[in-house]
């Protein structure tokens, strides 16, 4: 009875055409940011920040960054890892050598340089399609791993070979450091995540967007109806390693704060992120943070409940939580392939014929 | 001869041997994927798992000693007794047509005719249950494997090398026998799949899933019996990568050096994973050799992926793969 478009009018086409055009959802998302920016800052403390906001929220970015080049363009990439780094050492590279920029616009600029690299990584996806693409970003993958480590100028000739960020602050508050208040890093985090949603949300659904998931339905018919592939192959390449560079500068500077690259930026990241835009809903921007949240969640939900519930040893907890995240992307896919998203689309469409379904 | 060329040449052969020990692992990928266009992420964590049941089983461990004890405050470990090597094998080959039973009754069975992306995705989800289910039942520590290979340097080419230049090649005897098997497993595979009546089924749901159900070959049936051969080859690459660094996580992450192989040789092709891995396993090894010293060493890392990258640019299918052809 609440949910309906019934009696929603719109006299404009802009208001047709906005993101959320039913009123229930409008007010849900602004009720979401009201919370998010007015409420959480206050409450929250450090566990919950470390252990749960920061990583969806960084999470939620690269997830929305990958989502754009698996979910709308089709090019399955396993180098989200390699991508993350690169905006990490950038970042810190940036960070370290004009130490009098703004932070927010340092991250900027490493996912700018990420993009770059991205787009060069993506070269190959003119030639190499499907299986073959998604093995070849692992050259990505390992071999920025091993540039990062091996090459000592990018972490500026420390002994231990880590990197870790200095101090930062945006408008007087540090955001990057050891010195930090809970909020301050969430902020700044929540507010890169949103302005992500927005520019992902528009470029999706605009022509960029809808060259995109061309190529992914079908690239050759695309070629003939007149989409470039060069262009808009790299065009996602190239704006997905972008959010992915954003979320590995945050990784690195806000969340962590030091890290070894090898640990921090494995293969394993690249599968984490993976699964949540599976789980979440390829192609879907709600998917992304759904999926996130959904990964971030569940470890941490896991080890409350098994090791300070049922009091068991640590290693044993992390072998069950491989299997239980394990079985459940396999249940995930058997039950809905299309994540997340899809459940929701399913839950609206019977929130709209309830209570009178047929 | 100068000291260079030859310490060159024992890097080759060692390269060659690392190889075929690589292709032993694409194989285990080419089968499924032939069979059910399936891209089987999980090979990796298949043999780990198969090498960690075989040692389990030879040492007469509890499975799931650690959970129990963690739940119930017992101190269960073994159950006392050793088996021998053969028993042992034929029983982890037991597991593991079992467990390929159960992967295509729960998994597979309901992912038919989804995209082949999913697929893969379902894979990675089965190559992380297996990893912490084989940890949670037979525990997490670096395990010695020993059913009875030989190992160590091989003494006559050692002397036969010495002789000839005056410099002993240093082979593992291990590798000469990873080898040996290795082409025994091969031909084996050729043979069965060109020859026996259940070959000649699996060829033909390899061409054509439709076709071959309607000529009355059981899918199910043959999709199980392909699974257990893949466990196989994957049993057969765990003893071999276990008898040689011990059998640990690390185990699982040959499936990653598979896949250059893989790309290399083509996905659909036997030979191509064979020829594959000998190209990835020397060129690594000799990359190290070279260039690994001016750049900082560990090029392993990253070697077999770029040079199959580079290569598919040229040749997008691999070598071996059956030409792509796409319709609008």
């Amino acid at each position: 009875m609440i949910y309906r478009e019934a009696g929603d009018f719109k006299t404009s086409y802009q208001a047709d055409s906005q993101t959320f055009p039913i009123k229930f959802d409008r007010y849900g998302y602004y009720l979401v940011l009201f919370a998010a920016f007015l409420v959480v800052p206050f409450v929250i403390d450090d566990y919950w920040v470390n252990s749960v906001f920061l990583p969806f929220l960084i999470y939620a970015i690269a997830a929305i960054g990958l989502n754009i080049l698996v979910g709308y363009c089709g090019q399955v990439s396993l180098g989200t890892g390699g991508f993350m780094a690169v905006g990490a050492y950038a970042c810190y590279k940036l960070m370290t050598a004009f130490p009098d920029v703004n932070i927010f616009f340092l991250v900027i600029v490493s996912g700018a340089i990420t993009a770059v690299v991205g787009a060069l990584f993506g070269l190959p996806s003119l030639r190499i399609k499907g299986f073959y693409l998604a093995v070849a970003t692992l050259a990505a993958q390992f071999f920025l791993v091993w540039l990062f480590n091996r090459v000592p100028w990018f972490y500026n000739y420390s002994a231990s070979g880590q990197i870790s960020a200095p101090e930062r602050t945006v408008f007087g508050v540090p955001v990057t450091g050891a010195e930090t208040s809970a909020w301050a890093p969430y902020m700044f985090c929540l507010v890169f995540v949103f302005l992500s949603a927005i520019v992902a949300r528009n470029l999706t659904r605009g022509s960029v967007g809808r060259k995109w998931m061309a190529i992914r339905d079908m690239d050759i018919a695309a070629e003939i109806i007149g989409v470039d592939p060069l262009k808009a192959k790299l065009s996602a390449f190239a704006v997905s390693s972008f959010f992915v560079g954003i979320a590995g500068a945050l990784f690195f500077g806000v969340y962590l704060g030091a890290i070894e690259v090898g640990e921090a930026f494995g293969i394993d990241k690249s599968f984490l992120v993976l699964f949540m835009v599976i789980i979440g809903g390829l192609g879907s921007i709600f998917g992304s943070f759904a999926g996130a949240a959904f990964l971030v969640l569940l470890p941490v939900l896991l080890k409350n409940t098994l090791v300070g519930g049922l009091g068991w040893p640590t290693d044993l907890a992390a072998h069950l939580e491989l299997v239980i995240v394990g079985a459940l992307i396999i249940v995930f896919l058997v039950a809905e392939p299309h994540g997340i998203a899809q459940l929701w689309r399913v839950t609206k469409q019977k929130l709209r014929l309830w209570p009178f379904p047929h | 001869m100068p000291e260079q060329v030859l310490w060159g040449m024992e890097v080759f052969l060692n390269g060659l041997m690392t190889g075929v020990l690589y292709a032993l692992v694409a194989l285990g990928f080419v089968l499924i994927f032939k069979a059910s266009g399936i891209f089987n992420f999980s090979q990796g964590v298949m043999a780990l798992f198969a090498a960690l049941t075989l040692v389990g089983i030879m040492e007469g461990q509890v499975p799931f000693a650690h959970m129990i004890n963690a739940t119930f405050g017992t101190s269960v470990h073994d159950f006392g007794w050793n088996v021998p090597a053969v028993g042992a094998i034929l029983l982890t080959m037991g597991v593991m047509v079992a467990l390929a039973w159960l992967v295509n009754h729960f998994i597979f069975r309901h992912l038919v005719g989804q995209e082949p992306i999913i697929l893969f995705m379902a894979t990675i989800g089965l190559a992380y249950f297996l990893e912490g289910f084989g940890d949670i039942m037979w525990g997490s520590d670096i395990k010695e494997l020993d059913v009875g290979l030989p190992q160590g340097i091989n003494g006559t080419i050692d002397e036969f090398t010495y002789n000839l230049f005056g410099y002993g090649f240093f082979i593992d005897n291990l590798d000469l026998w990873a080898t040996f098997v290795a082409t025994l497993l091969v031909i084996a595979l050729v043979l069965f799949a060109q020859y026996s009546k259940h070959g000649r089924a699996m060829r033909a749901v390899a061409d054509d899933h439709q076709a071959a159900l309607s000529v009355g070959i059981s899918l199910k049936f043959i999709w199980v019996m392909v699974w257990s051969l893949a466990g196989f080859v994957a049993l057969v690459a765990g003893i071999m990568w276990g008898t040689k660094s011990g059998v640990q996580f690390s185990l699982s992450l040959i499936a990653l050096k598979a896949l250059p192989v893989l790309m290399l040789g083509g996905f659909t092709s036997i030979p191509g994973a064979i020829v594959g891995g000998l190209i990835i396993g020397v060129g690594e090894k000799m990359f190290e050799f070279i260039v690994g010293p001016m750049v900082g060493g560990a090029t392993e890392n990253w070697f077999a992926y770029v040079l199959a990258l580079i290569f598919l640019v040229f040749r997008p299918q691999g070598l071996f793969g059956e030409k792509i052809i796409e319709r609008v």
